[in-house]
């Protein structure tokens, strides 16, 4: 009894949930109702930066998924996204990996399970460490850029970021490293 | 009384600080209006929307030191949409053109631009102390802007906020000759720091009292820092994660030892557990700690720190602790005052990590536990009556039950009754946040019992309007009253209308109420501003044919004594 008269009350909930996303669209409004409670800033209704992509995740709770409200539970979005963030990690949720760049003191962590292809990644990465790769081409490589990402795979060895197929890449990435400098001429500039 | 000259009377004044006194001060006569006036140094405006710079300045011309409200509370939870107000620029540009020598500026849920910093930073030479909380809008470039040209800065207090990282620099706009830093607290930037300029900005700052670091600082730069200012009462870590440097571990440790003044702990924002270890030497004296951002350290470790904090009077948390953890607390932490357990499932319906026995534990063994803040995933009627019975001494009593509308776990009864047991015994409660299955029951017992009640926040609780109604007519004290998901409408919207005028302001959200019903109010009540805050844009509410039974989205109304403000955008409707 109990039960249906909480699933109720959920149904109810659902009719009068506030939505960002535009009217009409159902998938749009649900990403954009999870990002909003996972949401580090309240400013944009799409959240543009790396920080909002790598905390909305892509959080598939083990049991029953619950309607997702607005300011539910009333926890503020900047402890939040420190919470959702590790929470992932925790539950193995997500494809935690830890990147680094040569120069920089401390490493980043991001979920690689966020980005749909290379592009999107390499624009988050630019963004978190504030730097440009310029485009990948495959005779070139990184043309003329001082930075170059690569990543350490299943096998312990270091690739360049781009050369294998997405899903390849996603499931053999351990960790990345974007090189700097001379170091990263020998790969990428095809000089 | 008026056989004393004013300079006399002035001077007795000195020692009234607090707002409600000098309120009260002020009504006494004329004279005393008169001289409050001219002496009073720090005001506070809960309301920025309430009054305007140019009245703020008529009346008070001599002031020192401005608290600045914007946004209600509910934008904390993202219910506020980006753009709805709270504007510090047309403040700081009035009290600039005017002779205000204003020397501390607090600003909560406000927004906040470089330009509005910049001249900040310009206007006023004796400026000292910068406070913000939860604001946005701005960037590093304007913290170099106040680093650059404050040359009496004392307190630069960043908490929580939205800020634009542009990357380190802003340190080293502090002079080299600059030397009177007390405060700093940098905790919510998100990018890299100058490590250099921040070491020697603190080698140069012989009264740092409170040092709050971001994540981007690693260990060793804290042991460092740490050397450098031994003197420090209120550290915030930051960054432990990565490189297990175990002499970096030393060097902290030695660090740490010679800080015989710290009080207060805080940060551990990517925190490796090993070196939690390191700070156990100065637990003894701590009287402050906050965890409640280490979600990386497993609760036994943050009870291996606490059993050393004998002397804690505020601890904010994470639900990893569990109930046994929380015994631990209740049967090491004494002197505890305030508590704050924090959610690390945020979904609901994950494990139970703190139920209602670490509540009832915490009750039993902190006799002066005053102030509490509990997520959790389930609750009982017996444990709130058995906690009010142990600590009638709540001031701020705020239980948060992570599912909507989750009765008694053990009865299936709503939590009417515990909620009911609390008011009634703890007679100073002045904010109260409810949660879990409530009708209109509890509301009655909170307007019968809660004479001092001054905030309360409702969510998917109540009835029928009866529940609304019962708190407008009981909590005689009532300043700030925030409901969302609950059955209320017009009829106890619109039944006393004057008592809002007693308030500081009134949110009603996904409720009940209409869009006729918030006209009337309007008109019955031009005092007030009433916001009808609608995010949809084309929903043009007043072209509608059923506007007067319209449900209203979102509903903001606030005593005023400047009429409708200017810069509402528009997706707010004041009435």
């Amino acid at each position: 009894m109990e039960n249906v008269g909480v699933c109720d009350e959920f149904v109810n909930l659902k009719a009068t949930e506030l939505r960002l996303g535009l009217p009409g669209t159902e998938d749009g409004g649900e990403e954009e109702r999870q990002k909003v409670s996972c949401c580090k800033s309240n400013k944009r209704a799409f959240p543009e930066t790396e920080k909002d992509i790598e905390s909305t995740g892509k959080t598939k709770p083990a049991s029953p998924p619950k309607a997702q409200i607005v300011g539910w539970p009333p926890v503020r979005s900047y402890r939040k996204n420190n919470i959702q963030t590790k929470k992932n990690e925790s539950e193995g949720q997500g494809m935690y990996v830890k990147v680094s760049m040569d120069g920089a003191p401390y490493l980043r962590k991001i979920d690689l399970t966020v980005y749909k292809q290379y592009p999107e990644l390499m624009k988050s990465l630019e963004n978190m460490f504030k730097f440009s790769v310029g485009e990948y081409c495959e005779r070139e490589r990184y043309k003329g850029s001082e930075f170059v990402p690569t990543y350490e795979d299943k096998d312990g060895d270091w690739m360049l970021v781009g050369d294998v197929p997405w899903e390849m890449f996603v499931s053999s990435c351990k960790r990345l490293r974007i090189m700097k400098g001379s170091e990263a001429k020998g790969l990428g500039c095809g000089v | 009384m008026n056989y004393f000259p004013d300079e006399v009377i002035e001077h007795v004044f000195d020692f009234v600080t607090s707002h409600k006194d000098r309120h009260s001060i002020s009504l006494v006569c004329k004279s005393w209006f008169k001289i409050e006036r001219y002496s009073r140094q720090n005001v506070f405006i809960g309301n920025c929307y309430a009054i305007n710079p140019e009245r703020l300045l008529r009346r008070f011309p001599c002031f020192k030191s401005l608290t600045l409200k914007g946004k209600p509370h509910f934008a904390d939870f993202n219910l506020v949409p980006h753009g709805w107000g709270g504007f510090v620029q047309p403040w700081i540009e009035a009290l600039a053109r005017s002779r205000v020598g204003l020397e501390e500026l607090r600003l909560k849920r406000m927004v906040v631009t470089d330009e509005s910093l910049e001249l900040l930073s310009r206007s006023f030479v004796n400026f000292k102390s910068l406070v913000l909380v939860s604001c946005e809008g701005f960037s590093t470039d304007g913290l170099a802007s106040i680093a650059s040209n404050c040359r009496h800065l004392q307190d630069l207090d960043l908490q929580e906020n939205e800020i634009d990282d542009h990357r380190g620099q802003w340190l080293s706009c502090f002079p080299e000759t600059y030397t009177s830093l007390v405060t700093l607290n940098f905790a919510c930037l998100e990018g890299e720091t100058n490590l250099v300029a921040l070491e020697r900005l603190v080698a140069r700052s012989p009264n740092l009292r409170s040092l709050k670091l971001n994540r981007a600082v690693p260990l060793d730069a804290l042991a460092r820092l740490m050397a450098c200012a031994p003197q420090i009462v209120d550290l915030g870590v930051g960054s432990y994660e990565d490189e297990q440097d175990s002499e970096s571990c030393l060097k902290l440790q030695a660090a740490i030892r010679k800080c015989t003044s710290l009080r207060s702990l805080s940060g551990f924002l990517e925190a490796a557990p090993h070196c939690l270890s390191a700070f156990h030497p100065v637990c003894h004296n701590l009287t402050s700690l906050n965890l409640s951002y280490a979600a990386e350290i497993h609760g036994s470790h943050l009870i291996k720190l606490i059993e050393h904090c004998k002397k804690l009077q505020r601890l904010w948390i994470l639900d990893s602790i569990g109930d046994k953890g929380l015994e631990v607390v209740a049967s090491t932490c004494k002197e505890l005052q305030e508590l704050r357990v924090f959610p690390t499932d945020l979904q609901g319906g994950g494990n139970t990590a703190v139920t209602e026995d670490g509540l009832v534990a915490i009750s039993a063994g902190c006799p002066k536990l005053h102030s509490i803040l509990y997520f959790c995933q389930q609750m009982t009627n017996a444990a709130l009556i058995t906690v009010a019975k142990n600590c009638p001494n709540f001031i701020r009593f705020r239980l948060c039950i992570l599912e909507p509308h989750k009765p008694d776990h053990v009865t299936s009864q709503p939590l009417d009754e515990g909620f009911g047991a609390i008011v009634q015994a703890c007679k100073n409660l002045k904010r109260l946040s409810v949660s879990g299955l409530l009708t209109d029951q509890v509301f009655l017992y909170i307007g019968m019992y809660a004479t001092e009640l001054e905030m309360l926040s409702i969510a998917f609780a109540g009835d029928t309007d009866k529940g609304m109604l019962y708190v407008l007519n009981g909590c005689k004290k009532m300043r700030k009253l925030e409901i969302r998901d609950s059955p209320f409408g017009d009829a106890a919207l619109l039944a006393d209308v004057n008592k809002y005028e007693t308030m500081r302001s009134l949110w009603m959200s996904s409720c009940e109420v209409t869009l006729g019903g918030c006209k009337r109010l309007a008109r019955k009540a031009p005092w007030l501003n009433v916001e009808i805050i609608n995010e949809n844009d084309n929903n043009r509410m007043e072209e509608n044919g059923y506007e007067g039974r319209q449900k209203v989205d979102k509903l903001y109304l606030y005593r005023t004594v400047v009429g409708t403000r200017v810069d509402a955008p528009p997706f707010v409707w004041i009435l």
